[in-house]
């Protein structure tokens, strides 16, 4: 129980630009045990695919992991050889990706794709390994596996093609599953399905499974625990319910609220974040999130806040001042404002 | 397993997506097959480029005489004994006519092999890896693209010595920064999808993901390619052989047969020395040619029809 399956210790990841080195991801922890979901919400460019990319280390020529440790299995990832990094990459863990219509090969059948990965990572004879992908395919819930299997990509819709993907992803037992966007291309219904498929599949196999999206409603429906990130660092921890009953950060509060609910009146506006995301280039020097913060203070402006934990919960963490004291988890904002 | 029943019922609309065009082919191959079947021109360039092909193969068995036995005849006019008459030598020019398409094709097809298997190699490392590599590769192509070509190939064919293997080696050598650089243009492209993404996520190793992965689906531009310079190798063994450089009699090559053309009275008085080598030349090329704007057409993405 204790232990975890994937540590990422205090992740720092930067990228070479013209204008320098930009730190894009920065103090960056979690832990994921075997068979939980992490959900990695927040939105365009504040990091979450940064993060996934770098437990993969495929960061790219102008990316690289300047600190911090992620530990998969026991094995030490970020110091780790390309060529045992490429053992690890689709056998231990695998990826799916957001756009099925381009994930695929389009020169190749859908059993040529499948066949060669479980050559590469599994031991299986040809007709073994054609019937092994004819079970992942009916698996995960491909009518007719039989003849899709020599199909080309071109004749399957965007949900079948993210089921083969998924397929692909599961075929050789990963023992966690990176799954980045993975319904943000599909319409709502195929959605739905895919998630119940990968919620199916995860109890099936045990995988842990992260997740990364900026729709907090799949996030909500797969997630156990949930990291909110903002500018490239994690601004709240905690697990799915506490979450969503009780948000703390503004950002996270601010997030919640620009969801439209059905109920809403028709001529109420939605609530939007004022502002966007700052510059890599031009990060502020205190709360990265303090621009757009309604309870910004004075020492958000100048000092970082760490992340806190909050007291008396299970691993409820914030990364705010406005919560660095207990008694103002209780009393709320109002004091803050005082003190500014 | 319930669930996945219920998704199998649910399924069936999406197992035939709309027919966009695409119609009934299996594959991608077929639907091109098909597409260039109806350029008519193509196919009357590949009925022809048959022809000529099938000419190289039975040269033995359909000419009429040995191209290198000298008859008593001289330059004699075409008749029933010799179809397209006889060479200043008193050598059969139908028969000549024959033996020379198996120069023409060889030098064509074995200076593209080796110029694409070079080309493709590296504008695909060169593509993909980018950076300080890509810089090496294009900077060596922009200077072989410099060279003044047919210079270059005389002075090297003029060392090595004019032979049939040193114009397909001299050319082959020569050739490649074309399809270096269409190879590269595709590749810079072709790697930034998802698939790829999606082959290194899975483990493939680097080797295997540019020729496995990304290779086949540079095939179109590669294959057009390699068509048009067929043609021009052709045209160029005729140019080479014309001055003297290339295949070197008594061996049959169109080029060299036209060199006799070089007098004003072979040229206005004796049309069947050059007349028939110099329309074998046009004929090859524009069929090659025809053929390839056809593949063209019938590989760009663009003319769904």
């Amino acid at each position: 129980m204790e232990n975890n399956l994937l540590e990422v210790d205090k992740l720092q990841v930067a990228f070479r630009t013209d204008k320098g080195e930009v730190v894009s991801v920065d103090e960056v922890t979690f832990q994921l045990k075997q068979g939980e979901t992490i959900g990695i919400v927040g939105e365009s460019g504040c990091g979450k695919s940064v993060t996934s990319l770098s437990i993969m280390r495929l960061l790219g020529r102008t990316g690289l992991i300047k600190k911090g440790a992620i530990s998969f299995n026991g094995r030490e990832l970020t110091q780790l050889e390309e060529a045992q990094m490429r053992e690890i990459r689709g056998n231990e863990i695998s990826m799916i990706f957001q756009e099925p219509m381009t994930s695929l090969n389009p020169v190749f059948s859908i059993g040529n794709q499948m066949l060669e990965l479980i050559h590469l990572h599994m031991k299986m004879s040809k007709s073994e390994a054609r019937a092994y992908a004819i079970e992942m395919l009916k698996k995960v819930g491909i009518p007719r596996a039989e003849q899709i299997i020599d199909e080309y990509p071109h004749k399957l819709s965007g949900g079948m093609r993210q089921r083969v993907m998924i397929a692909m992803a599961l075929s050789c037992k990963p023992r966690l599953l990176i799954a980045d966007e993975p319904t943000t291309a599909l319409d709502v219904t195929i959605q739905a399905q895919i998630l119940e498929l990968m919620k199916k599949l995860r109890q099936e196999s045990q995988t842990a499974i992260m997740i990364i999206s900026h729709d907090l409603g799949i996030i909500a429906e797969m997630a156990d625990k949930v990291l909110v990130m903002y500018a490239g660092q994690v601004v709240e921890e905690a697990d799915v319910f506490t979450l969503f009953d009780d948000p703390k950060h503004p950002y996270t509060v601010g997030l919640m609220e620009s969801i439209p609910h059905l109920e809403h009146d028709s001529q109420q506006k939605l609530f939007s974040i004022p502002g966007t995301v700052p510059h890599l280039h031009a990060m502020p020097k205190g709360c990265r999130f303090h621009q757009r913060c309604q309870h910004a203070t004075e020492q958000c402006v100048t000092q970082k806040p760490p992340l806190l934990t909050i007291q008396g919960s299970n691993g409820h963490r914030v990364r705010c001042w406005l919560y660095q004291e207990e008694e103002q988890v209780v009393s709320g904002y109002g004091q803050n404002e005082v003190i500014a | 397993m319930s669930l996945a029943n219920l998704k199998t019922e649910q399924e069936p609309v999406l197992q035939h997506p709309p027919d966009l065009g695409l119609g009934e082919e299996e594959s991608y191959l077929r639907m091109i097959t098909k597409r260039f079947f109806k350029h008519r021109l193509a196919v009357v360039g590949l009925v022809i480029f048959t022809i000529i092909t099938l000419m190289a193969i039975l040269a033995p068995w359909i000419s009429p005489r040995d191209p290198y036995e000298i008859t008593g005849d001289f330059a004699a006019e075409p008749s029933a004994e010799y179809w397209l008459g006889t060479d200043q030598v008193g050598r059969d020019i139908a028969s000549r006519l024959i033996y020379a398409s198996r120069v023409s094709l060889a030098v064509g097809i074995g200076a593209v092999a080796i110029y694409v298997v070079i080309g493709t190699i590296l504008g695909a490392i060169a593509g993909y890896f980018g950076k300080w590599v890509d810089m090496c590769i294009m900077r060596l192509t922009d200077v072989f693209m410099a060279f003044p070509y047919l210079m270059v190939i005389l002075v090297l064919v003029s060392i090595m010595g004019p032979s049939l293997y040193n114009i397909i080696i001299v050319l082959g050598l020569l050739g490649w920064p074309g399809i270096a650089r269409i190879v590269r243009g595709s590749v810079l492209s072709i790697k930034e999808m998802d698939y790829v993404k999606a082959g290194i996520t899975l483990g493939y190793s680097t080797p295997k993901i540019v020729f496995q992965h990304i290779l086949p689906n540079c095939l179109a531009p590669i294959l057009v390619n390699a068509t048009f310079g067929i043609a021009s190798a052709i045209i160029m063994e005729a140019s080479l052989s014309f001055l003297g450089m290339g295949v070197q009699p008594p061996t049959a090559s169109w080029g060299n047969m036209l060199t006799e053309a070089q007098s004003l009275t072979v040229l206005s008085t004796q049309l069947w020395l050059w007349i028939p080598p110099g329309l074998m030349i046009l004929l090859a090329v524009l069929s090659i040619n025809f053929m390839g704007d056809g593949l063209r057409d019938a590989m760009d993405p663009k003319s769904l029809r």
